[in-house]
């Protein structure tokens, strides 16, 4: 029994448009509105967490100076900074907004195909930021037990928050993970089932590929923060061991005995991992769209592109505790899990040469995306190397729980997907709102934040060969320091500060090009995708007007000899005259399907 | 199936691996299915690792529990006047719930077959099965806590980790089975007014209310064998 396809009953359907300024604006079911109410919450929530690694760096750049910033508060900033940065940022804005805005559009869908369910993953989504914000204003504070919530010292007096602010902290996660399953569920199944006519999975844009992976590996890994949320939630609340043992605590013997507190290292890191790549996998496909459109020439190798994409997607979910050779787990899982992580070099690697040929005579427009995509390349090739380091066992021991650890993780996955999304944002922000963002501006952010982040990240990498140890409030009389080490943690502040203030001349470039922004057309990047192929920008609500577009061709025909433009849309029906690329693919121009 | 769910052609779809290949290289679609059901099905797959994370929490926790852990086939006795029988009341939960799938995919069959009348009263059985088993999990319950002394943070049979992961585990399960219960009531309600008559006789969400109730049949079916025959 065969079912017919949105793009052949399209015609049949009647679209409804929403009438009023509240189903249009607020209680809106139109993909494009939800992707924006999304982005904004994710990067309100980001800049309080910006806010926050400002204070720590004031801390560690100068002990003693700030009455306000006590160990507590240290420990609290640094929980929620982390937190907030990697789930309530970059997850919700890569899927929930970026995701949300290209999906439909660039398959050449009207919408989402459940609207409604999206409409309430959203309103989840801003309860559970409600909810985690709520705990700076509750006794006792958010919680300080660091971003991975380890117990037992998470739930246990001494770790500050832990009366109130560990109990929102897992509920915040809990209502985040239903939000992103109903997102998610929307992200696969739109991709896999309502794409226009001709267009099949292999002629998808990497973006998509990407966002897809990463919500697959989204619904398959938050299950076990969801369960390790529970379970600490029982711990906490009624005072049961899952993950506690029998312990001494400010000298009185608890009533918790034989929980396993690796237990949940395994179950969070099972989720932990994959969220890395949650974070990056996106990144590599938008960077992949990126570099293609601005050097105006194809992707290379884009079948190994996906294939990449779908490797690093499988084995990131057995590498995970590569996080724990210091935890006490059993020796012998070091060689396996070191293993499975050298082994991700190479899809990882692969794509980053594929990255790099692209670029290879190509005709570089060094426009503002650009370049923040070709700075990611230069800051993941760092942060994935130091990742070699790091996945080796011997290595990694003296390693562990130092600055080196830090500057590796921030550099991979904090300032290389940042740099993806800044890039962007500059590329699609004349879809979204119709103008262009001011591109002087937009170079003096580029170099304030790339030369910022070498002069924060590259001196941590030292810092952590010198021993240094992370988390630390203050270090007290650690002699075996010298005394660069705090001089360069002086410098380190300073540039973080700066990079904080560039971040303003974005964001005063967002909102100013609103108004201001010089008119963008529907194609100012003269870009292939079918997003960029709109009868209205930015699009109306149902995107495409009388007619969904058909397609005919990959992404990527740039330069295409023998053509007068040097790109063709997706929707171009072929010519014979001009070599199709895609010979493998199955659509109206191959005769297979009707 | 509808009219308008055939294809034009009425062409017959490849099997097997050329199948496989002829779905991820279609355009359109890659599952010749609603969008319903394509999204149940990854739903189901996200559910499973839920269950797979409690599971194998359960049995790391048995293992790292000093104290001894109950026999479950003990624990979970009950005598009706003579010698006890062992996981009598598990058995009989058991055969309801398998039972209750059973009415469920008879339920699909009705459906359809656009019987509406049947299809409600499958469906309803259906639900009072699943009815049944929550009111024997209560009971269950009600057993271990008021009579036994079992609490989720200490037992006196052992280890205090058993009443733990199994409040949370079977809760955690009998959450699902009563939200099934009243999806599946509402959407027999929905066939019986004739709800989807109105769209163009189309029975599928059945299927799809049953696709959900075999998952949590199939999740008791691991639930029985790893923490009550273990």
């Amino acid at each position: 029994m065969a079912y017919v396809a949105i793009a052949d009953r399209d015609h049949d359907i009647e679209h409804h448009d929403p009438t009023t300024f509240i189903t249009k604006y607020i209680w809106s079911q139109d993909h494009k509105v939800i992707a924006i109410q999304y982005s904004i919450t994710a990067i309100f929530v980001g800049l309080v967490a910006l806010v926050l690694s400002g204070m720590m760096r004031l801390q560690l750049g100068f002990p003693d100076s700030f009455s306000f910033i006590t160990p507590n508060n240290y420990y609290q900033f640094i929980t929620m900074h982390g937190m907030i940065m990697v789930i309530f940022l970059l997850t919700a804005l890569f899927l929930g907004g970026f995701g949300n805005y290209l999906i439909p559009l660039m398959i050449g869908a009207r919408d989402m195909v459940f609207p409604y369910m999206n409409m309430l993953s959203y309103w989840v989504y801003l309860v559970s930021v409600i909810v985690l914000l709520t705990s700076f204003f509750v006794p006792g504070g958010p919680t300080g037990a660091g971003w991975t919530l380890y117990p037992p010292q998470a739930i246990l007096p001494g770790t500050p928050g832990t009366d109130w602010g560990i109990v929102l902290m897992l509920g915040s996660l809990a209502l985040f993970i239903v939000a992103f399953t109903m997102g998610g569920l929307n992200y696969v199944t739109t991709i896999l089932q309502a794409r226009a006519r001709g267009m099949t999975m292999m002629r998808l844009p990497l973006s998509l590929w990407g966002i897809f992976m990463a919500t697959v590996l989204g619904l398959l890994a938050f299950p076990a923060l969801f369960v390790s949320a529970v379970m600490m939630m029982l711990d906490k609340a009624l005072g049961t061991s899952f993950f506690m043992p029998a312990i001494v605590s400010m000298g009185e013997q608890l009533d918790y005995d034989g929980g396993s507190p690796i237990l949940f290292q395994h179950l969070f890191w099972f989720f932990g991992h994959p969220e890395v790549y949650i974070v990056a996998l996106p990144a590599f496909g938008l960077v992949s769209d990126l570099l293609s459109t601005h050097a105006r020439k194809n992707i290379f190798g884009y079948r190994m592109m996906v294939w990449a994409i779908l490797a690093i997607g499988g084995l990131s979910f057995v590498v995970w505790a590569h996080h724990m050779y210091v935890s006490g787990m059993n020796p012998y899982f070091g060689f396996f899990f070191a293993t499975t992580t050298l082994i991700i070099a190479v899809p990882t690697a692969i794509k980053v040469y594929n990255w790099v040929l692209t670029l290879w005579q190509g005709n570089i427009h060094l426009t503002v995306p650009m370049l923040f995509a070709i700075a990611f390349i230069f800051t993941f090739t760092h942060g994935g190397l130091t990742g070699i380091f790091l996945g080796n066992v011997v290595v990694d021991l003296p390693l562990s729980d130092t600055y080196f650890v830090v500057a590796h993780f921030h550099m991979v996955m904090g300032v290389s997907p940042i740099l993806v999304v800044f890039g962007s944002i500059y590329h699609w922000y004349p879809k979204i709102t119709g103008r262009m963002l001011n591109e002087t501006l937009g170079k003096v952010h580029f170099w304030g934040t790339l030369l910022g982040t070498y002069a924060i990240y590259l001196p941590m990498h030292y810092l952590g060969f010198l021993g240094v140890p992370r988390r630390y409030y203050a270090m007290g009389n650690t002699e075996f320091m010298p005394e660069s080490a705090f001089v360069l943690n002086q410098s380190i502040t300073i540039s973080a500060l700066i990079v904080a203030g560039f971040q303003l001349i974005f964001l005063y470039n967002l909102i100013s090009s609103l108004r201001n922004g010089e008119k963008a057309g529907p194609n100012p990047w003269r870009a292939t995708t079918l997003e960029w192929q709109t009868p209205d920008t930015p699009p109306k609500h149902g995107n495409w007007g009388h007619t969904l577009p058909e397609v005919h061709r990959w992404a990527y025909d740039y330069s295409v000899p023998g053509y007068p433009d040097d790109f063709i849309p997706q929707n171009v029906p072929a010519d014979p005259s001009i070599p199709a690329y895609d010979q493998g693919s199955h659509g109206p121009d191959h005769g297979t399907s009707s | 199936m509808p009219e308008a769910a055939l294809t034009d052609t009425g062409d017959i779809l490849p099997e097997g691996t050329r199948g496989v290949v002829a779905d991820f290289s279609a355009d359109k679609q890659t599952f010749q299915v609603p969008w319903g059901k394509a999204m149940m099905w990854i739903f189901l797959l996200s559910d499973t690792f839920i269950f797979g994370c409690f599971l194998t929490s359960y049995m790391t926790v048995r293992m790292s529990a000093r104290d001894a852990w109950p026999v479950p086939s003990e624990v979970f006795a009950l005598s009706f006047g003579g010698e006890p029988i062992p996981l009598i009341l598990i058995a009989i939960m058991t055969f309801i719930l398998i039972s209750s799938s059973g009415t469920m995919a008879m339920a699909v069959n009705m459906g359809y077959r656009k019987e509406r009348n049947k299809t409600f009263w499958l469906m309803l059985a259906t639900a009072a099965f699943g009815v049944m088993f929550v009111s024997m999990q209560v009971f269950e319950w009600t057993k271990l806590i008021v009579d036994e002394g079992v609490r989720p943070w200490s037992n006196p049979m052992g280890a205090a980790q058993f009443g733990s992961t199994f409040f949370m585990i079977t809760g955690f399960h009998g959450l699902h089975v009563s939200a099934g219960v009243i999806y599946l009531i509402t959407i027999a309600s929905r066939v019986k007014r004739g709800f989807y008559e109105k769209r163009g006789g189309n029975y599928e969400i059945v299927e799809i209310t049953g696709l959900y109730w075999h998952f949590v049949d199939l999740v008791w079916v691991f639930i029985f064998a790893l923490f009550y025959l273990w």
